[in-house]
């Protein structure tokens, strides 16, 4: 079917300068400038939480490199493709979930794990894209604001994954699972009334949520509430990461000096805890110029949002920024003791390679919102 | 279709970033949160943190002091610290622990007891620890192990230094041992001073001059990882070494006293009376104190906690033994200073006593009698029937005050640990401990040193150094001085001068001629040690059996033996100018003349003579 919409009118503007290299390589410069310094930063830290180890710092450069691949080859793919394939895509990763919980691999006292033979693949990551896609797929079917059921039905479609996460059980990426499905919904403009009242009804839950939390979720969250009480086991982490991140100052101890993190005082630093490594090296100083990259990144992702041309592009493309940043308050909180540890890592930063595909998947797939407008005649 | 056609896509361009905006905006709030939060930690609070991340990382470790020496007067080492080579592995350094401890097995013997402290240490300890897989090497196995080394990576030799006492069971009752410390000890002493220390002195010198043989613990600061491992030592502050002690003890004349006392149980102390210093103290069986010091094992306590010669018992410091005649010179210069006896006064000895009114006969020891005796016979012979009489005369109270200006029932504040006091008997300390009146009669049986009385070989030897010094009287004591790295200071503990018992030179003057009259004379019960080198003033005794009150395990069949009489002997010389007093006290010996004199007259020649 195709859309009597004004977009059909259109012509190429200016017609007279050629689009650059970078353009047609779908790519945006600020968005990838950005990527890139903050990779190549990450890459520093990394070194130095690794203990100079330049094995895991090759590692990790070769996944980053496998994930700006997915990155640009994303980016390839136009809007319009990839708003079709939106319902299958949700589809497949819905039933992947279903099969990890019934044949998955048991890792880290978690089922999260698929083995497809030849890898082991994560479908929850894959549900990080797909569900925000759905949800934003379905909203843009009709106009905006979305009516009450719409909205209800789009609640919906971000519950069930997210269940199916939290019972794996991986509260960290079932937690941003959820924040994409809901930025969508209000970023599609839901009115505030129902907002409220979906706070209301959240905080009304949280015995049933507390009910619902396992052992270990249940002493986070009371370690988060007074890490003290078990200062050699489960405060042991918050406790000795805020003591790297308060004894760095404002000019750190410097790079490759950190004593909390190369006496090993310091748990998980070159993972969920790295930005305590970088803290207490590099100071007040070296955290302002990582927020001011992550902040000018997640500007550009939201510029690029409120620039698309159709509903589905532009929900897209705000709640995987706004989901990128949500990693990024996430950690931050979590590693300066003012939220509870969650597994969430300090995005393109923290050494694995899950997240790191499907942030910079997410950040291909805004490249290519930005790169296929067709533009209007000013 | 119709739905598109009213889709007013300006209004939905404007909600969109109306609602981006407020997103940004709460992104960009929470950031800056982040940012106070940061501030917070890292400037306002930094001083906090920075010194919690310096106690994480930097540890005191506490250096331990070496003990002290301990030197006889010619300054023979009795007491050192010696090097204990251990075998210890690190498990985290060693690739196959099995392998490893196979092999090194055939080298070093390894045995089951062993493998079990292995074990049990590996559990309690972190894998970079070393842990002891063998202790007390050899010097031998040292050596061999040397040469195998380069095939163990993982396992090293380790020295320590071990309390050692050379001469054994010779110096274990006056040196003590040390041993681990327990738990008891660690709540009384300065922990932080001990906070490297393993030892400490259980009994003896050991423990009566711990402090000043411990020294003072060193401290280091290191840097450690969070596992406790150190890395490297930032600084260090060394400990002080406790300081050497010397004894008055000469070593060649406990060695000579300790022979003289042959197959025996028994106590010798010699004192000299100028000073008060212990020129030897010998209790006999004694026992290897080494054993004590790395922990005794079980079967070795034991052997020597069931032995019935008790050799963990001090005898000389803690035997209770009733002083029998050894104290008749004592009544005598009593009765002579209370004025109702006169030496010259003879008194006839029919061989019994009797009080008037009384049928019971007292016995002399000679059954026949000694005949007419005055007070230089009634000494040298030892006349029973004599001191019966002086003794009613004087009155148990009147006995009880002037022996016990001689130290007797009283301990006598030597500088070490666990002396008793013996008893002197009075009408008061019956009625309070017995609750019993006292009877006329037990004042003859306390008059000749049996009864009641109890003494212990330290206050015979004590008294003895008074009346040799003619009423000068000094508290006995182990330690000379203290070693210091430029001098040397007489410890000020012991030795100072104690209240004289007061008696006039004439009085000193007839009782010391009749103790020389006990060796010298022709009936002396001690004629058999005259010496023509030096004169000799003693006193023979004999103690009936009583014996040591915590025997009371003793088996049926020892019981005979050991209810031998116990042999005294009090002597002092040379008489003119003494410069030692020895007490003497041989379990089941039977006589003071025939065994416990010739003790001490070895003693004496080797002090007085030298070694031959």
């Amino acid at each position: 079917m195709s859309l009597p919409n004004s977009l059909s009118s259109l012509q190429p503007s200016n017609p007279a300068k050629p689009p650059g290299l970078l353009a047609r390589l779908h790519l945006d410069l600020p968005l990838l400038t950005g990527l890139v310094l903050l990779c190549g930063y990450g890459l520093l830290v990394l070194y130095s939480a690794a203990d100079q180890d330049l094995d895991q710092v090759r590692r990790q450069g070769l996944r980053l490199g496998l994930a700006f691949l997915a990155m640009f080859v994303v980016a390839q793919v136009p809007p319009g493709h990839l708003r079709r394939w939106s319902p299958w895509l949700f589809g497949v990763s819905v039933l992947m979930l279903l099969a990890v919980i019934l044949f998955g691999e048991v890792g880290k006292g978690a089922q999260r794990w698929l083995d497809l033979g030849i890898f082991r693949f994560q479908p929850s990551e894959l549900a990080k894209l797909t569900v925000p896609m759905m949800v934003a797929w379905y909203f843009a079917e009709n106009p905006m604001p979305p009516t009450l059921p719409r909205a209800l039905i789009g609640s919906g479609l971000t519950i069930v994954p997210v269940l199916l996460i939290a019972k794996q059980p991986d509260l960290g990426t079932a937690l941003l699972v959820a924040c994409a499905g809901i930025f969508v919904l209000f970023l599609a403009g839901i009115s505030w009334r129902w907002i409220l009242s979906l706070g209301v009804v959240i905080s009304a839950l949280t015995p049933l949520i507390w009910y619902l939390m396992r052992p270990y979720q249940r002493q986070r969250v009371l370690t988060f509430l007074d890490p003290e009480r078990d200062p050699l086991g489960a405060g042991y982490h918050i406790i000795q990461s805020k003591i790297a991140v308060g004894s760095g100052g404002i000019y750190g101890k410097g790079w490759l000096n950190g004593t909390q993190s190369h006496l090993e005082f310091l748990p998980e630093r070159t993972t969920d805890f790295i930005f305590a490594v970088l803290a207490e090296e590099l100071g007040l100083t070296g955290v302002i110029l990582l927020l001011g990259i992550y902040l000018f990144i997640i500007t550009r992702g939201l510029f690029i949002a409120t620039q698309a041309q159709d509903a589905f592009s532009r929900l897209l493309g705000g709640a995987l920024t706004l989901v990128f940043s949500v990693y990024l308050i996430v950690n931050v909180g979590m590693v300066t003791g003012i939220l509870p540890v969650v597994g969430v890592p300090l995005p393109l930063v923290s050494y694995g390679g899950t997240s790191l595909v499907t942030i910079l998947a997410g950040f291909g797939i805004l490249m290519s919102l930005h790169t296929h407008r067709k533009l209007l005649p000013t | 279709m119709l739905q598109f056609a009213i889709r007013d896509h300006l209004r939905e361009s404007r909600l969109f970033l109306g609602r981006t905006i407020v997103a940004g905006s709460f992104v960009l709030l929470l950031v800056l949160a982040l940012c106070l939060r940061l501030a917070d930690l890292q400037v306002l609070q930094h001083e906090h943190f920075s010194t919690r991340s310096l106690d994480n990382r930097v540890k005191l470790q506490p250096l331990a002091p070496t003990r002290g020496l301990i030197y006889d007067r010619n300054g023979v080492l009795l007491a050192q610290n010696l090097p204990s080579y251990s075998l210890e592995i690190t498990p985290e350094a060693v690739k196959d622990l099995a392998w490893t401890i196979e092999e090194l097995n055939k080298i070093i013997p390894i045995d089951d007891i062993d493998l079990t402290r292995f074990e049990r240490l590996k559990q309690q300890r972190r894998r970079f620890d070393k842990i002891p897989i063998r202790v007390r090497l050899s010097e031998e196995e040292v050596a061999r192990f040397a040469v195998h080394r380069h095939r163990f990576p993982g396992v090293d030799i380790e020295a320590k230094l071990l309390r050692s006492y050379p001469l054994a069971e010779k110096t274990a009752h006056v040196l003590g041992y040390v041993g681990r410390i327990n738990e008891d000890e660690l709540q009384r002493i300065d922990t932080s001073n001990y906070s490297a220390t393993s030892h400490i002195g259980k009994n003896g010198v050991e423990k009566a001059y711990e402090g000043i043989l411990h020294g003072e613990v060193g401290l280091q600061q290191v840097e450690v990882n969070a596992q406790g491992r150190v890395l490297r030592i930032l600084e260090s502050r060394a400990p002080v070494p406790g300081n050497d002690l010397r004894l008055f003890l000469d070593i060649g004349l406990q060695e000579e006293a300790t022979a003289a006392l042959g197959d025996y149980n028994g106590a010798v102390v010699a004192i000299d009376p100028g000073t008060g210093g212990v020129l030897a103290l010998v209790s006999k069986p004694g026992f290897d104190p080494n054993l004590f010091v790395e922990g005794i094992n079980t079967a070795d306590y034991t052997a020597l906690k069931e032995s019935p010669d008790k050799p963990l018992f001090n005898r000389a410091l803690r035997g209770q033994y009733p002083p029998g005649s050894t104290i008749k010179p004592f009544m005598a210069l009593a009765g002579l200073e209370a004025n109702v006896l006169n030496a010259e006064q003879t008194k006839y000895c029919p061989g019994f006593y009797q009080l008037p009114g009384h049928t019971h006969k007292y016995r002399d020891w000679k059954r026949g009698g000694h005949g007419p005796m005055d007070m230089v016979d009634a000494i040298t012979q030892s006349c029973d029937v004599y001191f019966y009489d002086l003794a009613r005369t004087l009155g148990i109270d009147g006995m009880q005050r002037f022996l016990s200006r001689f130290g007797f029932g009283r301990r006598t504040g030597v500088d070490l640990t666990g002396e008793l006091g013996g008893l002197l008997p009075s009408r008061e300390w019956k009625r309070a401990q017995r609750n019993m009146p006292w009877f006329p009669g037990e004042t003859l049986i306390a008059g000749i040193g049996q009864g009641y009385f109890l003494t212990t070989p330290l206050q015979l030897a004590s008294a003895t150094a008074t009346l040799a010094a003619r009423g000068k009287r000094v508290r006995p004591r182990v330690v000379r001085s203290v070693i210091f790295a430029d001098a040397e200071q007489p410890t000020t503990s012991g030795g100072e001068s104690l209240q004289p018992p007061e008696v006039g030179d004439r009085t000193w003057q007839q009782v010391v001629a009749a103790m020389v009259n006990v060796v010298e004379g022709t009936r002396g019960t001690a004629k058999r040690i005259r010496s023509d080198d030096y004169t000799i003033a003693g006193k023979t005794g004999t103690a009936q059996v009583f014996t040591v009150k915590q025997d009371e395990k003793y088996d049926e069949e020892n019981i005979d033996e050991k209810m031998r009489d116990h042999a005294l002997f009090v002597a002092f010389a040379p008489v003119e100018e003494p410069r030692i007093a020895v007490g003497v006290v041989v379990e089941n010996g039977g006589h003071g003349s025939s065994v416990a004199a010739p003790i001490a007259k070895r003693v004496m020649d080797r002090y007085l003579l030298g070694a031959k």
